[in-house]
């Protein structure tokens, strides 16, 4: 079991409100991403949950126990930091082994699961080695050998890939995803990468300054964010906002549309949005086009695949009308 | 880039450094010498610096007339002893205002380091009339006591500034795995900061041994450590040079064995955090 409910939670650093009181239900085996810019209070929020922040009023239960003056070590969490956090002076086999020796495991026991646990994670061959003798990668995977022994109830990684290099992040972002598959114990996951978010979670949390702006699985809030900051925050490259008469049109404030829900043309169309292309971006698979418009701004258009246009050429922009969203003056969702 | 250092800048910065060296180290030799002068020798004038006949009776005398292990053993237990139970106090002292400081702790930590600015002959008194009061005069309890409470300041600076070198998430990690605060301190804060420690132990221990004003006044026979072993040459039979540097010696020389056999250790520990 690993239900984890957070009733009126909040943080104050001093005088400063770092988490306002929220609310929050995390079911028994998902995957919850906490996502935000930097300094929205996700890690904040993360390190209440382990324990390792004691919460200013509010509640937390962990499978329906009130569990907000337990410390960590007997919350039955396990957390994996973004700096991997291993003691430097213990071996591989060691670093796996300690939430056993402190849980009093006997040795034998602990053996056999600090040989499956590097088994699982490909480091079979390097348990005599020091933290320091490793890569970023593999480190990693003893972070993640060290929280799955001690087999918790919930698993808390805190922006666990943000030091690795590119490739490999997308590596590691299947492999936890797989472990999640194979373990379904609940996770909880500290990002500000929407793309790590969208790719991994069951349920997102996208977080501002400390508040929930929307709670939902990755497609809910890709189609029907709840306004404008999770609009912009979810979905790459960023969503087009447009202010002014065409938004007036719609009978909003301002109207947003997707970079892939626009249909891009050489040649003029009827009722479409002329520009001029500024940057084209080319990926392959992909075009990114960045368009100077008279009245609009610059807006971003994705084409797919290759799509002949160069910068200076002109161009007209159709959006897919279905997929607008709109916006009212506090930036709100008009449903 | 790395910059240019001409060998003539070369030369004269090593020379200027081995002159140095050889002036703080003189007096040492100096009084090495001297022990193995005859009392005559020992103040002749003009002095005669290695050109004398040596000879190691001094050595013989002072042994003769006074026991040297006695005193030895004593500097060992004292310095030792002190510096031991310094550390017990110390750890968890550092470690709380390394890793979980209030808003005083700074004012805390200066509190302590101006005690050391304190004069000791201030609280000469009060410490003598307690320790006669309690009967422990000349005492290693008394001895072990009043040197672990003078060095603790800087034990507890010295091994507060190897602590918040040590990143805050390992020991949050430690806590997530189910460590209590003593496992926490046992198994994960001191081994990694036993190259800090170490070096903290050797410094006190050195301290220890050579404080003088502490161990010649709270001292007569039971507790004397080899300052007062030197000291005892001193004053009484002030002249005898020759044997006083026998004895002085024979009392630096333990201490100064350990210091060249741990300098690397001490440089390591003391420079720690000074370089990035």
């Amino acid at each position: 079991m690993g239900s984890i409910t957070l009733r009126k939670v909040s943080k104050s650093f001093g005088a400063t409100q770092v988490i306002p009181p929220l609310d929050l239900e995390i079911n028994d085996g998902e995957f919850v991403v906490f996502v935000g810019p930097s300094g929205c209070g996700k890690s904040t929020l993360l390190r209440l949950i382990a324990g390792l922040e004691d919460v200013s009023s509010g509640m937390i239960e962990i499978d329906g126990a009130d569990a907000t003056l337990t410390p960590p070590a007997k919350r039955g969490l396990a957390m994996v930091f973004q700096s991997y956090a291993l003691y430097p002076h213990m071996s591989v086999r060691r670093n796996i082994a300690f939430p056993l020796k402190m849980a009093g495991v006997d040795a034998k026991v602990a053996e056999e699961k600090v040989t499956a646990a590097a088994s699982v994670l490909n480091l079979t061959d390097y348990l005599e080695r020091k933290p320091g003798q490793l890569s970023g990668g593999q480190r990693q995977r003893v972070a993640i050998g060290r929280a799955i022994v001690r087999e918790p109830k919930a698993f808390l990684f805190d922006e666990p890939l943000s030091n690795l290099d590119a490739a490999l992040r997308v590596n590691m972002r299947l492999e936890i995803s797989e472990l999640h598959q194979d373990l379904a114990t609940t996770m909880i996951y500290v990002t500000h990468d929407q793309v790590e978010a969208m790719t991994m979670a069951d349920k997102i949390v996208v977080l501002r300054a400390g508040y929930i702006e929307q709670v939902g699985s990755p497609l809910e809030l890709y189609n029907n964010p709840a306004n404008r900051f999770v609009a912009g925050f979810i979905g790459s490259p960023k969503m087009n906002f447009i202010e002014g008469e065409s938004a007036a049109r719609h009978k909003a404030h301002a109207i947003g549309i997707r970079p892939e829900h626009c249909a891009l043309s050489a040649e003029k169309v009827a009722g479409a949005w002329e520009g001029t292309v500024e940057v084209a971006e080319h990926l392959g698979s992909d075009t990114f086009f960045h368009i100077e418009t008279a009245d609009k701004g610059v807006l971003t258009v994705r084409a797919i695949g290759e799509f002949g246009l160069r910068h200076g050429d002109k161009c007209w922009i159709t959006p897919d009308e279905s997929r607008i969203h709109r916006f009212d003056e506090d930036g709100k969702t008009i449903g | 880039m790395a910059r240019a250092v001409s060998t003539r800048k070369k030369t004269f910065y090593t020379i200027a450094a081995w002159a140095v060296g050889l002036i703080i180290f003189f007096p040492i030799l100096w009084i090495f010498l001297t022990s193995f002068k005859t009392e005559a020798e020992a103040i002749s004038d003009p002095p005669s610096f290695l050109f004398f006949d040596w000879t190691t009776e001094n050595y013989g005398v002072v042994q003769e007339r006074s026991n040297y292990v006695r005193f030895l053993w004593n500097s060992v237990i004292l310095s030792l002893g002190s510096t031991v139970i310094g550390l017990i106090v110390a750890v968890p002292a550092a470690w709380a205002m390394a890793f979980v400081p209030g808003k005083r702790t700074k004012d805390v930590l200066m509190w302590m380091l101006s005690t050391k600015m304190l004069p000791a002959v201030g609280v000469l008194y009060p410490i003598v009339l307690i320790a006669r009061y309690f009967g422990i005069y000349d005492s290693y309890l008394l001895l072990i006591t009043v040197l672990m409470l003078i060095n603790l300041p800087i034990i507890v600076w010295m091994l507060y500034t190897y602590f918040k070198e040590i990143p805050v998430d390992i020991l949050e990690a430690a806590r997530m795995d189910g460590a209590t605060l003593r496992d926490e301190i046992i198994h994960v804060l001191t081994p990694m900061a036993i190259p800090g420690i170490a070096s903290t132990l050797l410094l006190n221990v050195i301290l220890a041994w050579n404080e003088a004003f502490w161990t010649l006044n709270l001292t007569t026979v039971n507790a004397a450590p080899l300052t007062a072993f030197i000291a005892s040459y001193s004053s009484p039979e002030g002249l005898f040079y020759a044997k006083l540097s026998a004895a002085s010696t024979m009392a630096i020389a333990p201490i100064l064995i350990l210091g060249w056999f741990s300098q690397k250790q001490l440089v390591r520990g003391l420079t720690f955090g000074a370089v990035k």
